[in-house]
């Protein structure tokens, strides 16, 4: 017990002297640090915080100091979390290769690998996307036709994959890949990384109908890849993809969480809580005038509230190094599908006011608030769909019987 | 926040789970109804409740108690809910005893809760006057008259009314009917001259009764905490007990859901077992994931009943988060336990009916989830 308070104080007096003032505010959209060979840092403090949270390791506090992590045990990570969170700090960096490929690395990669990879994740230095589903593999993943076939020392990739969000910024991908065309389809897959900037690769943007564009089309036309950077063993990627999704669904979970205090994020304006906005936009005073609308925010602040408490539960629950199971299907399909009643409460408590697409007539934060709702919408179909999601707990989780592989057509 | 049972609460609860299994399981409470039995609930069960100590979980050492907190009393509601166990000890513990320990004298501490602990006495709260709970909207009058005061008026969904040796009187002093300000608590023997106390017939098959005082005279040492000013302490009593049958409830929905997925895995329609069809299967995932939140509600709240650093609106709060939600599960459990079971769920030989009809009950008791959907707004100020 000491060792921890040691470890608070500390740690508190550390960010005291290190967390520039302007990291303490709420993230805003533009600032967000995703590093890369060719960074982008709208606020130049953005880069000192990264800087100094990337020297000890904090950007990846429970990985291993011998790849670059801060080598914190649980209870340790959990103060640093509690003492980032007690300043409003933010997140030094935002990046796959921190949510989704790291953990996995560190399972399944070998010695070379992680050392290769593992400490660019923490610097920021490498910016990683993830191939995974292609034009006709959405739902049923494993169906994946992107072929790599070896041919002496390296894989030579053929094929397209879609949703992969910014494959146009991105340095590297983590990419699944088809190995063995003749066995059944979870059995042919293998997971792959490579250099964005090989020889043989195109990205295409894919505008969302928010107007916004984070995904893209990939094509890979014999693009060559060392055989060394197969992680794991060939053909066993399905394993690996699994496990990757776990970590990724955890990662879309702390969507729902954003709702837990305010409902959009700590910002002060007149939408950050949804029963603010609903009483501003009616004029309202001491008490939001539509009992309907009324009733059901608090239903949502009541489902958010016990969101908020399942996330830290279920970080209670887990057991040092482990990392998150099955119930990350829940976390994500909760957060997501909460995520989204959040935007539709919001359109009711503005009104028209939540229509406007642009130009005058609306203010900036109210046609955000449209096009982020549009956005929502993607939340229950990116990292696998709510169906997926309660298709997976329910054979996982409860144990139920899967017709599906009785046709021998599963995912 | 502690969301993980500690080692000693995880003791309990296993001990507790044995207890209900082997010696208060479902059936005991069938045969209750079924020979229409005169007080309710099982006597040789509540004795041995007792003797495992019970009733003093969350009583201070001070008064008899064990001091374990009602993160101990709730786990322990949580089993009894599982096999809907029908006992003093929601009428009685969770809400009598917590009642004398919040709002009692010194003195009535030391005569009370060591008599609630030893099973000497058995307590009832008569606070509703009407159809739905409204705390505050107290009709019920006790006039002062010189060193005694008379209560006249009506109260209804008493538990354990007509078994109770006390009742615990919310009446008012002063003020308007649906002031906060004027409602003062009194201890009433149930044998008073006066008093009509009658049993009413319940859809769970609990205790509950109607109570009439017509000028019943209670002696001013009988009051419980200060004239006029009950309605603050009370609403404190109710909150933790709200969180307690929140507990109850809880371990009703597991048991209805554990029932439902072993039934899925073995009805067999169309030569499949119907726990493949996605239609249920998506179903009964959605519950789970409810159930999920449920569970840390209830750890959440409880723990936070034992945490003195909390304030009386913060755990007001908690507590109408805990009753809105697990009264919303529970319907939804509930009403799918019927429904994914088929025909055999609506046969009385067969148990889920049992909760279903508790469902509704402990979803009204002490406010539905509408009630504190508005009260929890009410709390954030929208």
């Amino acid at each position: 017990m000491q060792a921890l308070d040691d470890f608070r104080s500390s740690t508190r007096v550390w960010l005291e002297e290190n967390c520039p003032q302007s990291m303490r505010t709420a993230m805003v959209q533009e600032e967000i640090v995703w590093g890369g060979r060719q960074p982008h840092y709208e606020n130049p403090e953005s880069k000192v915080w990264l800087d100094r949270l990337a020297e000890k390791g904090w950007t990846c506090p429970a990985w291993p100091q011998e790849y670059g992590g801060g080598g914190l045990n649980k209870e340790q990570t959990i103060i640093l979390n509690e003492e980032l969170r007690r300043i409003n700090a933010r997140p030094g960096l935002t990046s796959f290769g921190i949510s989704m490929l790291g953990p996995v690395l560190l399972e399944y990669g070998n010695h070379e690998q992680k050392l290769e990879h593992l400490p660019k994740i923490v610097r920021g230095e490498i910016r990683w996307c993830q191939g995974y589903s292609e034009p006709g593999s959405g739902s049923d993943l494993a169906s994946l036709k992107t072929k790599a076939e070896l041919q002496g020392d390296h894989y030579v990739i053929n094929g397209s994959k879609v949703w992969t969000s910014y494959a146009d910024k991105a340095d590297w991908i983590f990419c699944l890949v088809r190995t063995d065309f003749d066995v059944p389809k979870h059995a042919g897959i293998s997971f792959i990384l490579f250099d964005m900037a090989s020889e043989g690769i195109t990205t295409k943007p894919i505008q969302l109908i928010s107007g916004a564009s984070p995904f893209c089309e990939t094509f890979f036309d014999d693009v060559k890849v060392p055989a060394s950077n197969l992680v794991g063993r060939l053909n066993d990627g399905w394993t690996i993809a699994k496990r990757l999704l776990q970590h990724e669904r955890t990662m879309i979970s702390s969507f729902g969480l954003a709702s837990g205090q305010s409902d959009r994020g700590g910002t002060t304006s007149t939408v950050a809580s949804l029963e603010g906005a609903a009483m501003h936009y009616r004029g309202d005073k001491d008490k939001l005038s539509d009992p309907v609308l009324r009733d059901e925010i608090a239903q949502f602040k009541i489902d958010s509230a016990a969101f908020m408490l399942t996330s830290q539960r279920s970080i209670e629950e887990s057991k040092q190094g482990q990392g998150p199971n099955a119930t990350s299907s829940m976390l994500k399909n909760y957060g997501c599908e909460l995520n989204k009643r959040r935007y539709e409460i919001l359109m009711k408590a503005l009104g028209s006011q939540s229509l406007g697409w642009e130009g005058e007539g609306f203010n900036a934060e109210e046609l955000l608030v449209t096009r982020e709702w549009l956005r929502s919408k993607a939340n229950s179909i990116e990292g696998g769909t709510s169906e997926v999601q309660l298709n997976v707990i329910a054979k996982r989780v409860l144990g139920l019987p899967d017709i599906l592989s009785m046709n021998k057509t599963n995912q | 926040m502690a969301l993980v049972l500690n080692e000693d609460q995880q003791m309990l609860k296993d001990s507790a789970k044995n207890f209900c299994q082997q010696s208060s399981p479902l059936s005991v409470l069938r045969k209750l109804r079924d020979t229409n039995d005169e007080i309710g609930f099982d006597r040789q069960v509540w004795l041995q409740m007792l003797s495992l100590g019970w009733a003093g979980i969350a009583v201070p050492e001070a008064y008899g108690g064990f001091n374990f907190g009602y993160s101990g009393l709730g786990v322990v509601l949580e089993e009894s809910g599982r096999t809907l166990t029908s006992s003093p000890l929601i009428p009685s513990v969770l809400i009598g005893a917590t009642a004398i320990n919040e709002i009692g004298s010194e003195s009535q501490k030391l005569e009370l809760l060591p008599k609630i602990i030893a099973g000497e006495l058995l307590l009832a709260l008569a606070l509703d006057e009407q159809a739905t709970h409204a705390p505050s909207n107290i009709t019920t009058t006790a006039t002062k008259t010189d060193k005694t005061y008379l209560i006249q008026g009506k109260k209804t969904f008493v538990l354990d009314g007509h078994v109770a040796d006390k009742l615990i009187v919310v009446t008012r002093t002063a003020g308007g009917t649906d002031k906060e300000s004027g409602i003062t608590l009194f201890l009433v023997d149930s044998d008073s001259p006066g008093l009509e106390i009658k049993r009413t017939s319940m859809v769970d098959n609990r205790n509950s009764a109607q109570v009439h005082f017509d000028d019943v005279k209670v002696p001013s040492e009988a009051m419980l905490g200060e004239e006029g000013n009950g309605f603050i302490a009370l609403d404190r009593v109710l909150d933790i007990a709200r969180i307690g049958i929140a507990a109850e409830m809880l371990g009703s929905i597991q048991e209805v859901f554990d029932r439902i997925i072993d039934y899925l895995k073995q009805r067999e329609q169309f030569g499949v077992l119907i726990g493949s069809f996605q239609g249920l299967q998506h179903r009964a995932a959605t519950m789970y994931s409810e159930i999920e939140l449920c569970k840390s509600i209830v750890r959440a709240t409880l723990a936070a009943l034992d945490n003195p650093d909390l304030d009386r609106i913060e755990i007001a709060e908690l507590a109408s988060i805990a009753k809105a939600k697990l009264s919303e599960v529970y319907f939804l459990v509930s009403n799918e336990g019927v429904q994914m079971h088929g025909g055999i769920g609506m046969t009385d030989e067969f148990d889920i009916g049992f909760f279903i009809k508790r469902a509704r009950v402990a979803q009204q008791f002490l406010g539905d989830a509408t009630f504190h959907r508005d009260r929890y707004a009410t709390l954030k100020k929208f």
